[in-house]
């Protein structure tokens, strides 16, 4: 079962993705911030890391940039959950090591198919 | 564009057949109880206990059939005496004097209802085939109390549907 | 497949409300250059919008956007912040508001007041974004194209369409994450596909690097989706790649078969295997709309009935109910053999299983408080606001904001707090000119503050301006009637005639405090929620209104009487005195209604018994026993058959089982196990009235007929 790392400071958004990949046979841990979210990354591994990119105490871009520095992480598909369609958005995710992004509203079904293609 | 259409055109490998699977048994469980000479029946998963009769403490105004409300482990549960409701039988209130309580859920609350019975009978396995329709003419009840009718021996059980029977219109004031 | 997100609204609204709170909040500290909170501003809002896109709230969705593109620039230094901005975010604000509480009451909402709070942003965003107009041709652009697309996939139908996909990637494609076998599965979603590997460029084993890519594919698609929905498979790895997506001639299902053929000598060359594009087509086609009609079977009502609680109130419910089971296994083993000698160990049992219900049930109260400064929030607003609109300069000064009270005490005691304290701003605090003839300073004070006094909470609203005129009150009240010329008042009593329905000592009615609501209305509202207030005041020098609260509405003081065989409770609250009547001050009226004269009142008796229609002992009004109780400024005498103890009753709700019963308020349990109905004195009175009303009736048609 994959185990995907799930990184946002809102809660609904939190809880509705974690319930979408739960109730698709991921496996999911939640974190509220990068911060928070950098350590729950250092105590395991996981298959993918699913990022907001607006979060206080550490945005989702370094983040991004902090997991890349790991050994497990270095090769870890990364998303960032935005509602930030620029390409401006996308260069900076993908500088600091982003795999590809998510863009928001978050639909359930769209999220599933398209993790699809970073994730068994 | 008409995907169904589309669909069914697309030749499908390996279409399985539905014949000899044997269905599960979609029978479900009713608890029966009498009113006067007349057999009733509700779904046993909306039964929540069966107690003995108790005064309950009066509701100011309430209709007739509506007894008052008892303590059920801290929630407050409303009486309705099902002989009165329906005008079935003698309303008398004695040792044996049954109450059913019963839980129903309406939209998104759920509501406990105990129901004076004279007595409770049995439990009664109803497959789906058994239940009928019942008939459209005669009888006590309204239409909307009625799930259906199983036939028992030589008797008819009426199954009865809790979330109408918990409906009670509301309460005007008296003058 | 479907997954329900509606589950989630409820806390969606709830972070939105602590969004917006949030917002405001800040708005009103924000300074030129303080970064941290304009990202929290910025932050909030984004939630708001991103939520709201969620769950198709798209309205919610495009005037937030607007709200954040304007704290964008801010945030990047584009845009200076200045004064004018923060108003018209601070009205946004109101409007986000608005939009989340019209989605949690699923009401309407004013969509003028949006409608022009958008105007007001998008002028402003265009006042100085000189890169607005572009996005806006951006915008139409990309429209256009959609729209030229969509006419194209028209002109197909219902076709199926033969793409060649040519997807060479660089090297380093898979150290980003990407895997392309995934990508393929996904692109394998789209319809039905053949892919070819070509392996030519997978260097030597010494020249093998593990972390490196060196295949590229070649693919053919057979699929009703557009090149988009193809290229955005594509789309994390469009910089990492060589795409080449091309469209082959449009075929028809004659043609399929030839295409299968294709696909069958082609895929003898592919490892991957396949899954016939039929199946899927089918599974959308027959899912679709079950999903439909289930999105629409599960509209959900919005209830905000949730409450936040700290962990250490729940680890401290946890300890008690440790507690009480060690009393009840301490207790049942004293009852395994219990004889005579074992009595004081049993009172001892009793009198710790007592004090351990007393703790729980504090601990459980304490459960729905929460600080007050949840109803203070608004008032930085409120102030600023006002001290705009009536060019008063206002400092408000907030203290005791951690007092906890009832959740829904608190709910019921925001507006009339709006109240009072607009009523200080615009009554209280003097003009500034008249502040400073005055010898005060130029900026008026008005404080709030909480504290407990007893079983109650104590809220203050306090001013330092003009303080209460008593003999420009006594004027006032003389001349519209509401008292003889020739009483004498105390203080308390001249003040309290500021609560007189109809009595207002502004000279014109302002916007401010004047909206039809008025102070009698504020003293309506917190008498019923059990509570009273009382107002202080000096001249020139300010007034103090204070307002008592019980702490809970959960649990109230009750006087259990007796009619017949039934037990009720009165609020203790309600009761003015308790009384045996005598004959001489007994009078009837011609409808039927007794009154009974109470020093210079006459107060009207309702006999309980009648009202609910239930045997009683007493019938006659005559020496009987009378609780004399007060509600909206009515007092009436409730005939009843005995007193019994009064106590602390535990309120539960009727509604939850049966429904609202008039003259009841809810019911509870007495210390048998018995039920006992809880009187609602307003109720009763209006009953009474009713009654009274038809009884005249009756009894002017029975006069009639006589005639």
């Amino acid at each position: 079962m994959s185990k995907i790392l799930v990184v946002d400071d809102s809660n609904s958004i939190r809880d509705m993705v974690s319930f979408t990949l739960k109730s698709s046979g991921y496996q999911t841990v939640e974190a509220h911030d990068g911060q928070d979210g950098l350590s729950k990354a250092q105590m395991g591994a996981f298959d993918l890391v699913i990022t907001d990119v607006n979060m206080p105490n550490m945005d989702g871009i370094t983040l991004c940039q902090e997991l890349r520095k790991l050994t497990s992480f270095q090769y870890t598909p990364i998303l960032m959950l935005t509602t930030e369609s620029s390409t401006d958005m996308k260069q900076r995710g993908k500088a600091a090591g982003a795999t590809g992004w998510l863009v928001k509203p978050f639909n359930p079904e769209k999220l599933l198919a398209t993790i699809k293609r970073v994730v068994r | 564009m008409d995907i169904q259409t589309l669909a069914n055109e697309i030749p499908v490998q390996g279409e399985y057949a539905l014949e000899g699977i044997d269905f599960i048994s979609t029978g479900e469980q009713y608890l029966t109880f009498s009113l006067g000479q007349e057999q009733y029946a509700v779904n046993i998963l909306s039964v929540e206990e069966i107690r003995s009769w108790e005064q309950p403490t009066h509701i100011p105004n309430a209709p007739k059939f509506v007894k008052g409300v008892i303590n059920m482990r801290g929630i407050i549960v409303p009486i309705i005496d099902l002989r009165l409701k329906f005008g079935i039988g003698d309303a008398k209130y004695s040792k044996t004097t049954v109450v059913v309580v019963l839980t129903a859920q309406h939209m998104t609350k759920s509501r406990t209802m105990g129901f004076v019975v004279d007595a409770v009978s049995d439990v009664l396995n109803a497959e789906q085939d058994d239940i009928k329709a019942a008939p459209a003419f005669g009888g006590n009840l309204a239409q909307h109390y009625i799930e259906g009718i199983v036939n028992v021996d030589e008797n008819v059980v009426t199954l009865l549907n809790v979330n109408a029977l918990q409906v009670i219109a509301k309460q005007k004031a008296n003058s | 497949m479907s997954i329900d997100l509606s589950q989630f609204i409820p806390t969606f609204l709830e972070e939105s409300f602590e969004g917006i709170e949030l917002m405001e909040a800040s708005l009103l500290t924000l300074e030129q250059g303080d970064a941290e909170t304009i990202n929290a501003i910025f932050r909030a809002a984004h939630s708001v919008k991103g939520g709201a896109g969620t769950f198709g709230f798209n309205h919610v969705t495009e005037f937030t956007h607007l709200v954040e593109t304007l704290l964008d620039e801010m945030r990047d230094g584009r845009r200076d912040i200045s004064q004018k901005d923060i108003e018209i975010l601070l009205n946004a604000v109101d409007c986000m508001r608005i939009l989340i509480e019209a989605i949690r009451d699923e009401s309407t909402y004013d969509e003028s007041k949006i409608a022009a709070t958008s105007k007001l942003l998008a002028a402003t965003l265009n006042d100085r974004s000189p890169s607005d107009e572009r996005i806006d041709e951006d915008i139409h652009e990309s429209s256009i194209e959609n729209l030229s697309e969509e006419a194209a996939t028209t002109d197909l139908e219902p076709g199926l369409q033969r793409w060649s996909i040519s997807f060479i990637p660089e090297h380093h494609l898979v150290q980003t994450g990407n895997d392309p076998l995934l990508l393929l599965n996904a692109l394998r979603e789209l319809g039905e596909m053949s892919v070819l590997a070509n392996c030519n460029s997978i260097p030597s084993l010494t020249e093998f690097d593990g972390t490196e890519l060196y295949i590229s594919w070649n693919i053919i698609l057979l699929t009703a989706v557009g090149k988009e929905d193809i290229a955005e498979v594509f789309e994390w790895v469009e910089d990492d790649c060589q795409l080449i997506i091309s469209k082959d001639e449009q075929i028809d299902k004659q043609s399929l078969e030839i295409t299968e053929m294709t696909n069958n000598v082609l895929s003898e060359s592919v490892k991957e295997a396949e899954s016939p594009a039929s199946k899927i087509v089918e599974n959308t086609g027959a899912e679709n709309p079950k999903v439909a009609s289930h999105a629409q079977a599960h509209k959900p009502k919005v209830e905000s009935s949730s409450i936040r609680v700290g962990v250490d109130k729940v680890d401290s419910l946890i300890n008690l109910v440790g507690e009480l089971v060690i009393t009840q296994s301490m207790l049942s083993e004293l009852g395994n053999d219990f004889d005579t000698s074992k009595v004081e160990r049993l009172n001892a049992g009793l009198e710790q299983l007592l004090q351990n219900t007393k703790e729980l049930q504090e601990s459980v109260m304490r459960i729905r408080m929460l600080p007050i400064s949840f109803a203070f929030n608004r008032f930085p607003r409120l102030i600023h606001d006002l001290s705009k609109k009536m060019d008063k300069e206002i400092e408000l000064l907030i203290s005791g904001e951690q007092t906890e009270l009832d959740k829904s005490v608190m709910e019921q005691i925001g507006d009339p707090l709006v109240h009072l304290v607009r009523n200080a701003v615009d009554h209280g605090i003097e003009a500034t000119d008249v502040r400073v003839a005055n010898g005060k300073p130029e900026k008026g004070t008005v404080s709030l503050d909480a504290y407990h006094q007893g079983g109650s909470i104590v809220i203050e609203i306090k001013d330092d301006g003009g303080g209460i005129d008593r003999e420009a009150v006594l004027a006032k009240a003389k001349e519209r009637g509401l008292i003889d010329e020739s009483s004498s008042l105390n203080d308390a009593q001249v003040y309290d005639l500021l609560f007189e329905p109809g009595f207002s000592t502004a000279k014109e009615v302002s916007d401010i405090s004047g909206r039809g609501v008025g102070m009698d209305v504020v003293k309506r509202n917190i008498q019923s929620l059990g509570g009273r207030i009382q107002i202080e005041s000096e001249l020139g020098l300010g007034s103090t209104f204070k307002v008592f609260l019980p702490l809970t509405l959960a649990i109230l003081d009750g006087q259990l009487i007796k009619v017949g065989r039934e037990v009720y409770i009165i609020p203790l609250i309600t009761i003015v005195e308790s009384l045996q009547t005598q004959e001489s001050l007994i009078n009837r009226t011609s409808g039927g209604m007794v009154l009974y004269r109470l020093r210079e009142d006459n107060v009207p008796v309702i006999p309980i018994y009648k009202l609910f229609n239930i045997p009683a002992e007493n019938k006659e009004i005559k020496n009987s026993l009378l609780v004399v109780v007060e509600a909206d400024g009515q007092k009436v005498g409730l005939m009843v058959d005995d007193l019994l103890a009064q106590q602390q009753v535990v309120v539960k709700s009727l509604n939850d089982n049966y429904q609202q019963v008039e003259g009841i308020s809810g019911a509870t349990i007495l210390g048998d196990g018995s039920v006992a109905m809880i009187l609602d004195v307003p109720s009763m009175i209006t009953m009474a009235l009713k009654v009274a009303k038809t009884q005249q009736e009756t009894h002017i048609m029975t006069e009639e007929a006589m005639h």
